[in-house]
């Protein structure tokens, strides 16, 4: 009984899967490009200060890894549709060792999604230093916990039809009020709304990293208690989801 | 349904002739696998659809069982309660003394559902691995591939397999765990004749081992073919439960039709393997206990019989008769 075999497994055929693997690494790179491409000499975005590259580079980084990690769901509601979650609730597979396999794949695509867009932003000049970039990715890591939960919950609870449009829309809003797209004003009700999502955070952990300041308490608590609800949720639907799909 | 009744008799009667698995000695009173008063409703939309209405047996380690029902009958609702799928709404279900999921958890269950693809991006020897590593004590990979006749496409992509390779690959996952109760649930639905017939060798042999397997099927053959024992479902309700030979005498009855002027009924009725006559005028119809002696006998003693045919009274319509009701019987999904 070696759980570590069946998470090898769970890697492997993520990285095999070229359309998926294709497709959740290369649209946030056109995005990327597309946008920040004809800015690239705009070194004060917004008027925020910061060059556009660099702020597109970041938004889309917050982009393509809430998309790696919600697909992780996507690919859980496949499995389901073809009866293969029924077939593992008849293994000695725990729960644990399930979502230890789940949460890795998502975290591996999020990582090869961040390393992309990395290279990328390098490429059209943004350049931070070795304490910038780890401090700026590993606040990221925390920032997706709560969505590697999402995307489990979601694989759980959906179909694959419907959970196609789920994560678009999904994606869509928590980028729009996470600051993907246009910073966020630093007041007024969006501003208020923003700061209770995650992707808020995401897009906020990469600003730190500019010279900023670290996540306030306020960071902190909006991403431990997203991961709390979210765990719990995609716990209970996982524990309920062993019908007949 | 009747074709296919023929080609399964001729595969399963080549098979006969190895001899039946013969059953382990119980260990224990606690080796045996006991479901008691399993109630399970489904909402339905015309109200609760009652899969299954009070289920009552208990098998003892190393028996074969089938459970022989028409479609509908509640069998797959039984056995996902039996596995730990489903929660009966009254009722218990223990497994060698333990509950469905602690002996999932042990690894002491392996299973076929009855619907289920495999999960695509890995190899037919990748994705058994991937099984085989869940469990305390797994068989050799390689030994399972070629036992289930899939070695021959084990490097090939899950999702490159036609309809009978996915069903050996599947028989595959369940074995490699090399379970204390393996439960197929209409295993051979999906499969062509030869597949069937491998299929079959494949789980004698692991029966043979003081295994205890449990399977679903509408056909009759196979459960007199396969199994030790014989429980028969129908509308969520156990109807009849004993060996095989004796349910294939309660159901197993086929009709032998022809045209045949002058004969008195007596006379057809006390031909070998004949149990009931009935006349209108030229036509008869004897129902037969064993119609195969009783078609040699009636040409023998008759040569002007014509237009003979000779049907198997379907599953339904036997349990029809021994349930002595045709209302109402809404299933499982």
């Amino acid at each position: 009984m070696n759980p570590l075999v069946y998470t090898r497994y769970e890697l492997l055929r993520t990285l095999r899967n070229r359309r998926f693997f294709l497709l959740s690494l290369g649209f946030p790179l056109i995005l990327f490009f597309t946008i920040a491409g004809p800015q690239r000499d705009n070194h004060n975005f917004g008027g925020t200060g910061i060059p556009a590259p660099v702020y597109y580079m970041i938004g889309l980084a917050s982009f393509g890894t809430m998309s790696a990690m919600l697909s992780s769901g996507a690919r859980i509601a496949s499995e389901r549709a073809v009866g293969w979650n029924r077939q593992l609730r008849i293994t000695p597979l725990s729960p644990r060792n399930y979502f230890r396999a789940k949460v890795l794949t998502a975290y591996m695509m999020a990582l090869l999604s961040l390393a992309a867009l990395y290279l990328a932003g390098a490429s059209l000049g943004v350049s931070l230093t070795a304490g910038e970039w780890l401090q700026m990715t590993g606040l990221m890591l925390v920032g997706l916990i709560p969505l590697a939960a999402l995307g489990i919950w979601l694989g759980h609870m959906l179909t694959p039809e419907s959970i196609g449009p789920a994560m678009g829309g999904g994606i869509s809003l928590l980028a729009l009020l996470g600051g993907t797209w246009f910073p966020i004003a630093s007041h007024g009700f969006l501003h208020d709304v923003a700061q209770l999502l995650p992707s808020y955070w995401l897009v906020q952990a990469s600003h730190v990293a500019l010279g900023g300041h670290a996540w306030p308490a306020r960071g902190w608590i909006v991403i431990a208690v997203w991961t709390i609800v979210l765990s719990r949720l995609s716990a209970r639907a996982y524990r309920k989801d062993t019908g007949r799909v | 349904m009747s074709e296919r009744t023929t080609s399964m008799d001729a595969a399963v009667k080549d098979r006969l002739s190895g001899g039946r698995a013969t059953a382990a000695p119980a260990r224990g009173g606690q080796a045996r696998i006991e479901l008691s008063g399993l109630v399970k409703s489904f909402a339905g939309p015309n109200g609760p659809i009652r899969a299954v209405r009070g289920v009552d047996v208990s098998i003892a380690a190393g028996e074969t069982v089938a459970l022989l029902g028409p479609n509908g009958a509640g069998k797959s609702t039984t056995i996902d309660m039996l596995l730990g799928l489903l929660a009966p709404d009254a009722g218990t279900v223990t497994v060698f003394g333990r509950s469905p999921s602690d002996a999932v958890a042990q690894g002491a269950v392996g299973a076929m559902l009855q619907t289920g693809a495999l999960i695509k991006d890995l190899s037919v020897r990748e994705l058994v691995t991937m099984i085989a590593s869940l469990y305390p004590a797994p068989l050799e990979v390689e030994a399972v591939l070629e036992l289930t006749g899939a070695s021959e496409f084990a490097g090939q992509r899950t999702n490159k397999l036609s309809g009978g390779q996915t069903q050996r690959v599947r028989s595959a996952v369940a074995l490699v765990s090399d379970p204390e109760l393996l439960v197929l649930d209409e295993p051979t639905a999906a499969m062509d004749v030869e597949g069937r017939h491998l299929f079959w060798t494949t789980m004698r042999g692991f029966a043979a081992r003081g295994k205890t397997v449990l399977f679903a099927t509408h056909y009759l053959e196979e459960a007199d073919a396969y199994a030790d024992r014989a429980v028969l479902m129908a509308h969520g309700r156990i109807v009849a439960d004993g060996p095989t030979n004796e349910i294939k005498a309660m159901v197993g009855t086929r009709t032998i039709r022809a045209t045949l002027p002058g004969v008195e009924r007596d006379a057809l009725a006390a031909l070998p393997g004949v149990g009931g006559v009935e006349r209108r005028g030229e036509a008869v119809a004897l129902s037969c206990t064993d119609s195969d002696a009783a078609i040699r006998a009636l040409l023998a003693s008759y040569p002007a019989a014509r237009d003979i045919e000779i049907a198997a009274a379907g599953l339904e319509q036997a349990f029809l008769e021994l349930t002595g009701d045709g209302a109402g019987g809404t299933g499982g999904p």
